[in-house]
């Protein structure tokens, strides 16, 4: 068996380590670590792992996890093709 | 571009309910429906509702889903786009979906936003292995499709998903090897907990899964018990050799919609996440932008029928729709909603809804 991993997104395969140590670099928001290492930009966006990021944040930071900052949401809720934008309206 | 009057996001108990409130006040009604058929988590839902008769107690929940189905394909004012995805709200009021692939434009008078809720997952190791599910996943394999996860499972969390789900996984002769859950008590109602208990299965409070292990698939997991404070307790560990663990460790409310229609928003953990602020009749600060369902908060299928019934008769409503007939509606529909609500059960909603419209409090 290959060494043992806790998935946080598992869309992008991103481990609770990988998590933990960009949030101890410094990284403050879900949207921050989002631009570096794409948790939450894969096929269900960030559904599964957007509020388990926010546990770590809150866990570090000593927050209520009602107090973490959400992400910009922006259309669209999901990957769409581009060919489905070419051929609409 | 479509227009239409009231627009309908989801097309599960609390959005078909809503539609055809709409449309009995006279409403031109369109359902938004992600999937190839309306009915939402009801299609798969076999075991009999609770509650009183206008709440369809006694029947099965894929049975109350035919029944909502019916009443919408029956009335000339609804419409329902099925293998449509909603995809954005934009400041123009247009909403964008992909409609049998295409990408389509709608121009609504008022929304319904009626998502509902999407299955939880934790963290352990080994927690992406082949044989880990929701339990929801579980629930359409077994009872939508006619396929069993496996042969013996671990099921986490004793709410009435891990329950009902689990008593239908024994149903169709799979074995349960123990239900764990991290609460001290156990969430569900005694009457589905006492079934299972009866027929042998362990359910172990105040115990977690410190990991899964196997080589191409689960094979099996570790438990251990938590003492008062949620840490665990060395030396209590126990391995169970199961091939499927199944995770129903909460919902929550599926709100981007909301969020990109700059809805206010707010973290309740009463109401299992982040949902948009709004008022007794369900409109949220984005005027005519309304919720029903799951997406205001995770309650059961009951009560999200009653809060799409208000959401539609509010929307028709405020379209000039059922003058005479619709504030004794929407006073009926409260008044239900305060019956499902006044149990155990709905005390934790109760308190979720109170905190939600106490407008001192910070929001995000």
């Amino acid at each position: 068996m290959q060494s043992k991993e806790t998935i946080v997104c598992r869309c992008e395969d991103i481990t609770l380590d990988e998590i933990k140590t960009l949030i101890e670099q410094g990284y403050r928001t879900i949207d921050e670590i989002k631009r570096v290492i794409r948790a939450g930009m894969g096929p269900c966006q960030g559904r599964t792992c957007r509020m388990l990021i926010a546990q770590e944040l809150a866990k570090y930071y000593k927050v209520p996890v009602g107090e973490v900052l959400m992400p910009t949401f922006r259309p669209t809720v999901k990957p769409v093709k581009l060919g489905t934008f070419a051929r609409g309206e | 571009m479509k227009e239409i009057e009231v627009l309908i996001i989801g097309g599960g108990p609390a959005g078909l309910s809503a539609a055809s409130a709409a449309a009995n006040l006279g409403a031109s009604v369109l359902v938004l429906e992600r999937d190839e058929l309306p009915g939402g988590q009801l299609v798969k839902q076999t075991h009999k509702f609770f509650g009183s008769k206008k709440q369809y107690a006694g029947d099965r929940g894929f049975q109350i889903g035919n029944l909502l189905i019916e009443q919408c394909k029956t009335s000339a004012k609804v419409e329902v786009w099925t293998n449509t995805t909603a995809l954005g709200i934009y400041e123009d009021g247009v909403v964008t979906a992909e409609s049998q692939d295409e990408h389509v434009k709608i121009k609504p008078k008022k929304i319904i936003v009626a998502t509902g809720a999407s299955e939880k997952m934790i963290v352990f190791p080994n927690n992406d292995l082949p044989g880990i599910y929701g339990a929801g996943a579980v629930q359409t394999l077994m009872n939508v499709h006619g396929i069993v996860p496996g042969q013996r499972v671990l099921m986490i969390g004793a709410g009435n998903i891990g329950l009902i789900v689990s008593y239908q996984l024994m149903q169709a002769g799979v074995e349960i090897a123990a239900i764990i859950e991290a609460a001290p008590a156990i969430g569900g109602y005694l009457v589905h907990a006492s079934k299972i208990r009866r027929a042998g299965v362990p359910i172990l409070t105040s115990h977690t899964i410190t990991e899964a292990y196997g080589q191409e698939s689960v094979e099996g997991a570790v438990i251990c018990k938590l003492d008062e404070n949620w840490q665990p307790i060395q030396g209590t560990e126990q391995d169970l050799k199961v091939d499927v663990i199944c995770l129903a460790v909460g919902l929550s409310p599926l709100t981007e919609l909301c969020f990109q229609a700059d809805c206010r928003m707010k973290y309740v953990p009463e109401l299992s996440g982040h949902v948009p602020i709004r008022d007794e009749y369900l409109e949220t600060t984005r005027p005519g932008l309304y919720v029903a369902g799951d997406v205001s908060g995770v309650e059961e299928a009951s009560s999200a029928m009653v809060e799409g019934r208000l959401a539609g008769i509010s929307a028709a409503y405020s379209l000039g729709y059922g003058l005479e007939a619709a504030p004794k509606l929407q006073e009926e529909a409260l008044a239900e909603l305060n019956e499902l609500r006044s149990g155990p059960a709905g005390h934790k909603t109760m308190k979720g809804i109170m905190k939600l419209m106490d407008k001192g409090e910070v929001v995000c």
